[in-house]
């Protein structure tokens, strides 16, 4: 079965030609045009096979790039010149951008077929892809629940099994949250490895793109195409960029392994806190450290993340005003009535919700107690991870406090409001952090296991997820 | 009651450098609606500023050439608010850490010398034009100059007077165009003014309340603003009324200002640092090198002129005003000795013919040396004065060596008093009529045998030895 492989087995079947790129692009369009899980808001049937169909011919000329014919897709946020990027958002649809993200450009060097843009909810902007204004998005291990958001339709394509990898985008935890609900591998690369040129700015000081693949070894090979130094964005790191696959062994001896011991105070369900427990014995058994760290005041940094976040939404929001492009409401008196028009009646709730948190707490009365103090924890925050880096080499924890919950749930405080639990901390801090699947709750539902590094340290990251994918896989 | 009128001035100048300040588009003037921008400048979504390297050299040079502290740190913040040509709706601008404090420039009004201090200048991105339709046709917005870098130059309110300030409008655009930052044309646009105004009462040390006047196209209509304003606060608070703090709109057409908004309207423009730009730290040695690259300045060009050539302050101060005339002065100083006659023939003939020329910036298509080749022939008198001038043109239009020029011309002048005394003795003999009218009295007779005597020579007899030979022989 084609749609079974990894990214990296049909890479390499497509480069012995064993299969064409035509044959694999052409199964996944299917399998997408059969899917119900609404993870695509636009396909570009056809751009996908002339890439396939060029793919194909490079490779008959003896050409060769690390992604060369192999179906990937590409969450809606991110300026593709040759698709429309709608955000999700009735305020972007049918937008086109005047040019491509580096992210997009890079991919199409490595030589991938991108096949579409993936739903997400509206502006990057919730964690179950409920705010779409496309719809919601099925996780393919159950239909009746969410998938996870705001890359969520990115984490069912990959899921599903609809293409190999997709990009997805992380600012407090939308990559690694729905990876962790539909069962994938998500990864959000430290700040400033991922060019932003070309993504729509959401939090400005805390986005990353990053890849969701079937395996860590795809998600490896995926950052070794979409890293590096971009002088097009100025938050770029200008660093000797590592080749990330290369030495992916799998090996934990020797590697100290904290646990935060205020991880013991968050709320989450007991199978969930039972598998984090389960992963410690797992490193321990082979040789790996088991470390206590403390990470103080842990809970307040949501509130770090929500108030900074929010305060550079809102900003970045702003040139969505219907003047320029995109929607403008069709009736209006003057130049005020144009902007407040426009934008209630092209954005959906929870943008309104952030953009107006996000004024509040720029707004001159509030802006000292606020903003200026979240950014004093920010540094914090950012210090107490260097200090509990000092005493181990990684961070583990799960992902998320709940599993995927059913469209119609009632939803606890832990699974609405503490969602970003324990992935927001990581963009306050600019880490680099994995969501890599491990085990199941009883409904079969997946638990996404969260391992953070300090800056700069993907490597290790991979390699330590690759370990506990392996012991997966021999279940 | 007497009042004291108390002045202050912000200023926004734009950089001339080759490219806009976060993007690389062209930083020229006019063009086509819409031509030149791109994504960036135009407010598309997914785009990041990068920092133009010229523009922040060229603010330090203006702060350097205004006695400012330059600030080793200093960083970038957002203003947001909404308006159709702001394309981000946000100006990327310095709020609390500008990179320059604390200069001053000092201004000479009726022989009266006074320093203004200069409170901060910043660096900030210039938003597009609006064109408001004449017929109702709504507003067309034009992002050609959005992003062209400003500074803002702001003043401390140590003016007081329109004279005082227009004084010092002239004299910071002489250094800002000497420094080579800016073209400074109030015309274009390339230099703007808004004037704060206040009064209070006479010996008193307590500020007024103060309005902005904006839509300051000229020196002559912001003169004209200014004693406006004073007349209307005036007239206010000799009524014992209170004048408000407010935003006034000058009409030069019908000479009012009118009020733009008021305190209560005042936007709040929830300013936060810019999480797409890194903060700007500037060294020693970089602020060093700027200032080997500032050339002498016209204050003391003025100081050198006055008390090493001993030309008169009026003098110095017209040959200084313009940077292109006080170098060639200067050139032409290295090898000419009579500084007194030098200076009178640049503000002369040269400023004449650069008036005549009235291009948009000064050019003197004449070498120094050749400059003091022409002079040095009149000084020996090959030439007369008029004849000086045609060679002058000649240079000017087709360039040219003067030596050469006065041989091809045949402007030598006849100085050699004996073939001179020939042709005088002739003429009188000639004439006896108008000798005898000369000798009985009528003094204007000679003009008959200057006359005569220019025709036959075609011009080239020298006036002066031709009178005193005339006379002689007239006796």
């Amino acid at each position: 079965m084609i749609y079974k492989l990894s990214l990296i087995e049909v890479a390499e079947k497509i480069k012995k030609r064993e299969l064409s790129s035509v044959e694999v692009t052409k199964a996944c369009l299917e399998r997408i045009e059969k899917s119900n899980l609404n993870a695509f808001n636009h396909i570009d049937r056809k751009n996908a096979l002339a890439s396939a169909k060029n793919a194909d011919k490079m490779l008959g000329s003896g050409e060769y790039a690390p992604l060369l014919g192999v179906p990937i897709a590409v969450k809606d946020n991110i300026c593709t010149e040759d698709m429309p990027t709608t955000c999700s958002s009735k305020m972007m649809q049918k937008y086109l951008p005047p040019y491509s993200a580096t992210v997009y450009k890079k991919l199409k060097n490595a030589g991938a077929v991108i096949v579409g843009k993936t739903n997400m909810d509206e502006f990057a902007m919730g964690s179950s892809n409920l705010t779409s204004y496309t719809g919601r998005v099925l996780n393919p291990v159950d239909n009746s629940r969410v998938p996870g958001g705001s890359s969520g339709g990115s984490a069912a394509a990959v899921g599903g099994q609809l293409v190999y990898a997709a990009l997805g985008t992380d600012t407090g935890g939308s990559i690694r949250q729905p990876s962790s609900f539909c069962g994938v591998v998500g990864f959000k690369p430290t700040y400033g490895v991922v060019s932003r040129y070309g993504i729509f700015a959401l939090g400005s000081s805390f986005d990353q793109a990053g890849p969701i693949t079937r395996t860590v070894e795809d998600n490896a090979l995926m950052l070794n195409c979409i890293s590096g130094y971009d002088d097009m964005d100025s938050t770029s790191q200008n660093i000797e960029y590592p080749d990330y696959l290369s030495a992916l062994k799998g090996d934990v001896k020797g590697l100290k392994v904290g646990f935060p011991k205020e991880y013991y105070n968050v709320d989450i369900d007991e199978g969930g806190r039972d598998t984090a427990l389960k992963a410690l014995d797992l490193f321990k058994n082979a040789g790996a450290e088991i470390v206590e760290v403390s990470l103080p005041n842990f809970e307040a940094s949501l509130s770090v993340y929500y108030i900074l976040a929010c305060a550079e939404a809102s900003s970045n929001l702003g040139m969505f005003d219907g003047v320029k492009y995109g929607f403008r409401a069709q009736n209006y008196q003057d130049l005020l009535d144009l902007y407040i028009a426009t934008r209630t009646e092209g954005f959906g709730d929870e943008v309104k919700r952030r953009i107006l948190f996000g004024n509040f707490v720029l707004s001159s009365d509030n802006y000292q107690a606020y903003f200026v103090k979240a950014l004093k924890a920010r540094t914090v925050i950012k210090e107490n991870y260097k200090k509990a880096f000092e005493k181990c080499d990684i961070i583990i924890g799960p992902t998320s406090p709940c599993t995927a919950y059913k469209f119609d749930a009632k939803l606890s405080f832990r699974c609405s409001f503490m969602s970003d639990i324990y992935t927001s901390s990581v963009n306050v801090a600019g880490l680099p952090a994995i969501s890599v699947p491990f085990g199941k709750d009883k409904d079969g539902l997946p638990y996404g296991l969260h391992i953070i590094a300090p800056p700069l340290c993907e490597q290790r990251i991979y390699n330590a997820a690759k370990f506990v994918q392996d012991g997966e896989g021999k279940k | 009651m007497s009042f004291q009128t108390v002045i202050g001035l912000e200023i926004h100048c734009e950089l001339k450098t080759k490219t806009k300040i976060f993007c690389s588009c062209r930083n020229k003037f006019g063009g086509a609606p819409n031509t030149n921008c791109c994504p960036a400048c135009s407010g598309h979504p997914g785009t990041l500023p990068v920092l133009n390297k010229q523009a922040v050299e060229y603010a330090v040079m203006a702060g350097i050439a205004l006695n400012c502290k330059i600030n080793k740190f200093s960083k970038f913040d957002r203003k947001n608010y909404f308006y159709p040509d702001l394309p981000k709706a946000y100006q990327v601008s310095q709020f609390d850490f500008p990179i320059c404090t604390n200069g001053s420039l000092t201004i000479d009004v009726d022989g009266q010398s006074k320093q203004i201090r200069i409170n901060r200048i910043h660096l900030e991105e210039d938003a597009g034009k609006l064109i408001h339709s004449e017929w109702g046709g709504g507003t067309l917005v034009d992002y050609n100059r959005g992003g062209v870098p400003l500074i803002e130059i702001v003043t401390e309110p140590d003016m007081s007077s329109p004279e005082e300030a227009i004084a010092f409008l002239e004299n910071i655009i002489s250094v800002l165009k000497y420094s080579g930052v800016s073209d400074c044309k109030m015309e274009e646009g390339s230099i703007r003014c808004d004037v704060n105004l206040s009064l209070k009462e006479a010996g008193s040390s307590k500020l007024g309340t103060r309005t902005e006047m904006k839509n300051l196209n000229s020196f002559k209509s912001a003169y004209k603003a200014m004693q406006y304003e004073i007349k209307r606060q005036t007239a206010i608070l000799s009524g014992s009324g209170k004048v408000l703090q407010e935003t006034r709109r000058w009409d030069d057409n019908s000479g009012k200002s009118y009020s733009m908004r008021s305190k209560e309207d005042a936007q709040d423009y929830r300013y936060f640092p810019d999480p797409d730009l890194v903060p700007l730290i500037l060294d020693d040695e970089y602020i060093n090198e700027i200032k080997t690259k500032l050339p002498e300045l016209p204050a003391q060009k003025i100081e050198r002129y006055t008390s090493e050539y001993n030309l008169s302050a009026y003098d110095a101060q017209v040959l200084s005003a313009d940077r292109e005339v006080a170098e060639f002065f200067d050139q032409c100083c290295i090898g000419y000795d009579n500084k007194k006659a030098l200076a009178n023939w640049i503000m002369g003939d040269i400023m004449r013919k650069i008036k005549e020329k009235n291009q948009s910036s000064i050019n003197i298509p004449i070498k120094p040396e050749d400059f003091i080749k022409l002079l040095n022939m009149y000084d020996d008198k090959t030439i007369s004065q008029n004849a000086a001038r045609e060679v002058l043109d000649k240079m000017w239009e087709g360039g040219g060596e003067p030596v050469q020029i006065v041989e091809k011309l045949g402007l030598k002048q006849i100085s050699d008093t004996g073939e001179l005394l020939n042709m005088v003795k002739e003429i009188i003999k000639n004439n006896p009529k108008p000798a005898d009218d000369y000798r009985q009295g009528n003094k204007k007779a000679l003009a008959f045998f200057v006359g005569q005597i220019m025709k036959a020579t075609k011009g080239k007899a020298n006036p002066q030895t031709l009178n005193e030979l005339l006379i002689k022989e007239l006796e």
